[in-house]
């Protein structure tokens, strides 16, 4: 780390700053400090004039450090930014100026413990050098051979990238084999499967920058990004790659009908799978298992296992289309045919409707909204369907010579990576199987970094679907692999060069850590002590939130800069009757709003002083105690919503500060004080309008318990 | 010209989505963008399904990625004229509106605070009033105001040139031109609601209750025009009984052949989100098939189980006035029973429309989307350009598509 010893601080009295706030009272404050060098007040500091001020000073003072002490960090602009040099921001306009009344002292107050922070956190910190692993490697690694994995290493190679295909068969294609055709994606006609496979193929061999294992197995995986070893084997014997990062295309299963016992799959040989009807598709021609005889009557059974909470409790997506696919081709193969259809909806969006409207066309096949009770075997392995119709309101019964049951589509296991993590061998699966974690804004993401799921593992869809998830997750390995080059964060803090660094001398092997990182950061020695592997990392901070013994810190982020920045400030006296609550603020959502509520000029009380931390399960708990000892009347820790549709961008920051209460109830009962003294709220970003409010009652709480007994002491 | 060089045409969620994600693997991005400000439809929205999560939290995080990252630069307030060129070598011509408001604006909010004229904020489909000079909206990217060409007095008024500090006001400023070089080009044109006047058997504009759905966010948005209290916009009073008429052109060869993938879902997010407001109110759905996709089944099940919200299979055939309030009629398949109820509110789930661009190099299908076959070697196109998308789809695909950039 480079540390700040020559700051400059720079104060901005534009935007009705300098209206509320002595501006020139500030400038004194600071000179004041031994490692400002420089402090200086500008009428606009966003403007050019002021930016080519502030880089001669850089050069001239040879400041190592910056204070921009005006808008809010969200708000800067480029003209403010500066690589070269550790920078910080006070937010003395949407922090302050813009929500308490001008040139009232308690303004004042605020404006100057705000200022007196941010020198405190800037002495503690400096520019992060960031970590590289030795020579990085840029190859990717696919797992799985079917549509998903073969485009991923096709797009790979366009980009230019080795790519190391492996798959357990001894073929490429997978379950694509035993289709018969494509269903004919949105604007595209091309349904001739076997055409499109091999067309594939063809290119996967021409490029010299493939490497294809079939008949193979993928034994481990161990270390980090740009630093992947996969250990392989097949009848050969084993073999290793190095990879920079990896995609998981290993692909779905359908549903067991076996499960459906209402069906009775096991009894009736007449009954088969749509993946079974399309295997004998294949083949040009359907024919019983019973008896071979060409049916008559087909019936299909949609969302047979899914939708279900019994079965899959999802809609698997592209089981009505496959049907209504199969069935253009039977009627099409066999003019005689009847066809029923037994569904809950027809669910074909976009401009797949086209593709039912045809169908529906046709007056040998029959629609109906319901649901099979049961299935009785008649003479010649025939069956009696008995349906409940939803439309008719009654029971009816359909013979039937052969039933096709639309199983769903079962996510394959994650643990097929076998990662050779402290944390578990695959990708966590937030909801039923599927490992992506944010699946609506960031649906490639996971919880293992550099290592981005595609097609039917990471979300049940068609063809056409897996292979854009192809190009996705390829994208996704591509940044990952660069970024590491960089020694730059993925996302969400993309870009960003600090990462935890662990002072391993006094570390007590409690595995808080270990246990605590969202994405598995942690591996441990043979001796149970943490291995950070930084590749890995997020920098979240939730592993320096976690750790009693406070040893885990980043350049400009750290346990000793936050308690600095705690203590700099004066806290008045109970007489005085000025509490002051601090509150953590995560910087993700919660300080946006904070923000906005500015915008609004809503009024936020002048007692509240705000530390932005990276997400509130990087809170340590000496803070707490650093806050309540200084004399802090209360601590509000506000961050993203937790639960099931967690917001938290780390997944599970805001879902342990809950379980860490309990620790700091503890805390709290060995100082002696009152459980209101630390509250945790959940803001969404567009809840600013609470935002005055929440603080209000919190203020009247703390009025209610009365000042922190260790005021003054 | 660097050869990974990608243009992004639309700032939606798609448009932004491909942005950073390209930018991140490599390639130096222009985001181009016809409105003021970034975020398109999703910036209207009040909250995503199925999380109910808002659109301003995803916004967020890839706004911050834009602002850190060098190589993107986002050109709102342009369209493209012309495309011309190859693969490898594609020549824009944009032409830019007149940047009556440059980057030194700091959202102090002086000129909006002197700005004597009042019009109808687009923002909020005319449901609410703001300055000629104002904030698109809070979250606006770029973070700066924005002058409506249409209704400024311009050289006669002034007063906000003259209040502002920072010298962010020209109010003589002249309409631009300008040409980019690029690799690749993106299409991310996105979408607007089926015009609901074609709907002549639902009433649309004979009353204020009557809304389509993309209204429908902006009522229950917490920016939006009545801070996110469901009234009826005729009287301000709170709704307490909303019908959401499904297939409001959608599925309908009369209309829009094709299903609009995205509007059971955010009828059914509308209706969670209006029942949560009072245990009192009620709310009814009517459609056709319910199409929700994948994991969002569960968010169906939600509604299922909520005693509040009644879905109803069958298609509402008319909506007519009741002195003054909406009715609807319909018949309900399940039980056959004819309906004929009055309601507070009515939201037609109004279908979705492609935004394409009559540029070289694209052709239509019969749907008129972009013809996917048919797009040149070096051209692409996300998000509903294709085919109508919910949010998740968008981004899937639009990440996806970098892949061309990079190649």
């Amino acid at each position: 780390m480079k540390e700040s010893k020559n700051t400059g601080v720079y104060i901005c009295s534009g935007c009705n700053i300098g209206d509320a706030i002595d501006t020139d009272k500030l400038q004194s404050i600071a000179i004041e400090y031994p490692s400002v060098k420089q402090c200086q007040v500008h009428p606009v500091l966003c403007s050019p004039e002021a930016y080519l001020k502030l880089n001669d000073e850089i050069n001239e003072q040879q400041l190592d450090s910056l204070i921009i002490a005006g808008c809010s960090p969200r708000h800067a602009p480029d003209s403010l930014k500066f690589s070269e040099v550790h920078s910080e921001s006070v937010n003395l306009r949407e922090g302050v100026a813009w929500v308490m009344e001008a040139g009232h002292e308690d303004t004042q107050a605020a404006a100057e413990d705000y200022l007196r922070m941010g020198i405190a956190r800037t002495a503690a910190s400096g520019l992060p050098e960031p970590y590289i692993p030795d020579a990085p490697e840029s190859d990717i690694l696919v797992l799985g051979g079917g549509i998903t994995g073969i485009h991923s290493a096709l797009e790979g190679a366009r980009a230019g990238y080795s790519v190391v295909l492996v798959e357990k068969e001894d073929k490429l294609g997978g379950r694509l084999n035993n289709m018969h055709d494509i269903i004919p994606a949105s604007g595209s006609k091309q349904t001739n499967l076997k055409f499109f496979l091999e067309e594939k193929l063809e290119e996967l061999d021409a490029s010299t920058l493939i490497t294809v294992h079939k008949n193979t197995s993928l034994e481990s995986i161990e270390g980090e990004p740009g630093k992947f070893l996969a250990k392989l084997k097949n009848g050969k014997g084993a073999s290793e790659c190095k990879v920079g990062s990896v995609i998981l295309a290993n692909g779905w299963k359908p549903y067991d009908p076996a499960k459906l016992t209402n069906l009775g799959y096991t009894d009736h040989k007449n009954i088969i799978t749509q993946v079974e009807l399309e295997t004998m598709q294949k083949e040009d021609r359907i024919l019983r298992p019973s008896d071979g005889n060409v049916p008559s009557t087909i019936v299909f059974i949609q969302c047979a296992g899914s939708r279900d909470k019994d079965h899959l409790p999802y809609c698997s997506n592209v089981c009505c289309l496959t049907s209504l696919k199969q069935v253009s081709y039977i009627r099409q193969k066999y003019p005689e045919s009847r066809i029923f259809i037994i569904y809950k909806d027809i669910r074909t969006p976009g401009k797949n409707e086209h593709i039912y409207r045809e169908v529906q066309k046709d007056n040998h096949v029959f629609f109906t909204k319901g649901r099979v009770d049961r299935i009785e075997k008649l003479e010649n392995d025939s069956l009696r369907m008995i349906v409940e119709d939803n439309l008719l309101g009654e029971t009816i019964s359909i013979r039937a010579d052969l039933v096709v049951a639309a199983t769903g589509m079962e996510p394959n296991q994650s643990d097929d990576l076998h990662l050779l993590y402290r944390k578990g061998e695959g990708l966590p699966d937030r909801k039923y199987g599927f490992p992506d974690s944010h699946f609506i804004c960031f649906p490639y993401e996971t919880q293992r970094t550099g290592i981005y799921a595609a097609g039917a593992v990471r979300t049940p869809q068609g063809i056409q679907a897996c292979m854009e998830d192809a190009g996705g997750a390829v994208v996704k390995a591509i940044q990952c692999i660069e970024s590491t080059k960089r020694g730059e964060a993925v996302h969400p803090r993309s870009g960003d060069k600090s990462y935890p660094d662990l002072y391993m001398q006094r570390c007590t092997d409690c595995k808080r850590c270990t246990e605590e990182c969202p994405f598995g950061s942690y591996d441990e020695t043979e001796k149970g002590t943490p291995l950070p592997n930084p590749a890995r990392c997020r920098r979240c901070g939730i592993c320096m939130g976690s750790c009693p013994e406070r040893i885990i810190n980043f350049d400009n982020y750290s346990i000793h800069a936050i308690s600095s920045m705690i203590k700099s400030i004066p806290i008045p006296d109970e007489f005085e009757e000025k509490p002051r609550v601090l509150a953590f603020v995560c910087e993700n959502d919660a300080y946006p709003a904070f923000d906005l509520a500015a915008l609004h000029r809503h009024r936020i009380s002048p007692w509240l002083r705000i530390i932005p931390v990276r997400c509130i399960g990087s809170i340590n708990k000496i803070w707490l105690s650093d806050a309540l000892s200084a004399g802090y009347d209360g601590i509000l820790q506000i961050g993203c919503k937790p639960g099931e549709d967690y917001q938290c961008h780390f997944i599970t920051g805001s879902e342990l500060m809950k379980t860490r209460s309990e620790n700091i109830q503890e805390t709290l009962q060995t100082m002696m004080l009152e459980p209101e003294r630390i509250e945790t709220v959940f803001l969404e970003i567009d809840e600013y309008h609470r935002i005055p409010e929440i603080i209000d009652d919190y203020m009247e709480t703390i009025e209610d318990i009365g000042p922190n007994p260790f005021k003054d002491m | 010209m660097d050869k990974k060089s990608v243009l992004i045409i639309g700032g939606g969620i798609s448009g932004i989505t491909a942005a950073v994600e390209a930018a991140e693997a490599g390639c130096k991005v222009y985001l181009i963008e016809k409105r003021p400000y970034l975020g398109g439809q999703v910036a209207r929205m009040n909250e995503y399904f199925p999380k109910l999560c808002p659109p301003y939290c995803g916004l967020e995080i890839n706004f911050k990625r834009i602002r850190n990252s060098s190589r993107i630069e986002v050109i709102t307030s342009a369209e493209v004229e012309n495309l011309s060129g190859t693969a490898g070598d594609f020549t824009i011509e944009l032409r830019l509106e007149p940047e009556y408001v440059n980057s030194s604006c700091t959202v102090c909010g002086d000129c909006s605070a002197v700005c004597p004229v009042e019009a109808k904020d687009s923002f909020n489909f005319g449901m609410s009033m703001h300055k000629a000079i104002d904030l698109p909206h809070e979250l606006s990217y770029p973070n700066r105001f924005y002058l409506d060409d249409l209704v400024c007095q311009k050289e006669s008024c002034k007063k906000c040139e003259e209040a502002c500090n920072y010298d962010a006001i020209n109010l003589e400023a002249a309409p631009g031109k300008r040409k980019i070089k690029v690799g690749s080009v993106l299409f991310c044109t996105g979408w607007e609601p089926y015009d609901p006047t074609n709907l002549k058997e639902y009433s649309w504009g004979e009353s204020p209750d009557i809304l389509n759905n993309v209204m429908m966010e902006r009522v229950g948005a917490p920016n939006g025009p009545t801070s996110g209290k469901i009234l009826k916009p005729s009287d301000g009073e709170p709704a307490r009984k909303i019908a959401f008429v499904q297939c409001a052109g959608s599925r309908d060869e009369n209309h829009l052949p094709y299903c609009s993938a995205v509007c059971c879902s955010a009828s059914l997010k509308q209706a969670i989100y209006f029942t949560e407001q009072d245990p009192e109110n009620r709310a009814d759905i009517f459609y056709i098939d319910l199409r929700v996709s994948g994991r969002n089944e569960d968010f169906l099940k939600r509604v299922e189980e909520n005693q509040q919200i009644r879905l109803i299979k069958g298609k509402a055939s008319e909506v007519s006035l009741l002195e003054g309030s909406p009715v609807i009629e319909a018949e309900d398949i399940l039980s056959g029973r004819k309906i004929r109820e009055q309601y507070d509110m009515v939201v037609l789930a109004t279908g979705v429309v492609p935004c394409i661009p009559g540029l070289k190099g694209i052709e239509l299908d019969p749907d008129g989307f972009i013809a996917k076959d048919a797009l040149e070697n070096g051209l692409s196109a996300g998000g509903c350009c294709f085919e109508p998308k919910d949010v998740a789809s968008s981004v899937r695909e639009s990440t996806g598509l970098v892949i061309n950039a990079l190649q």
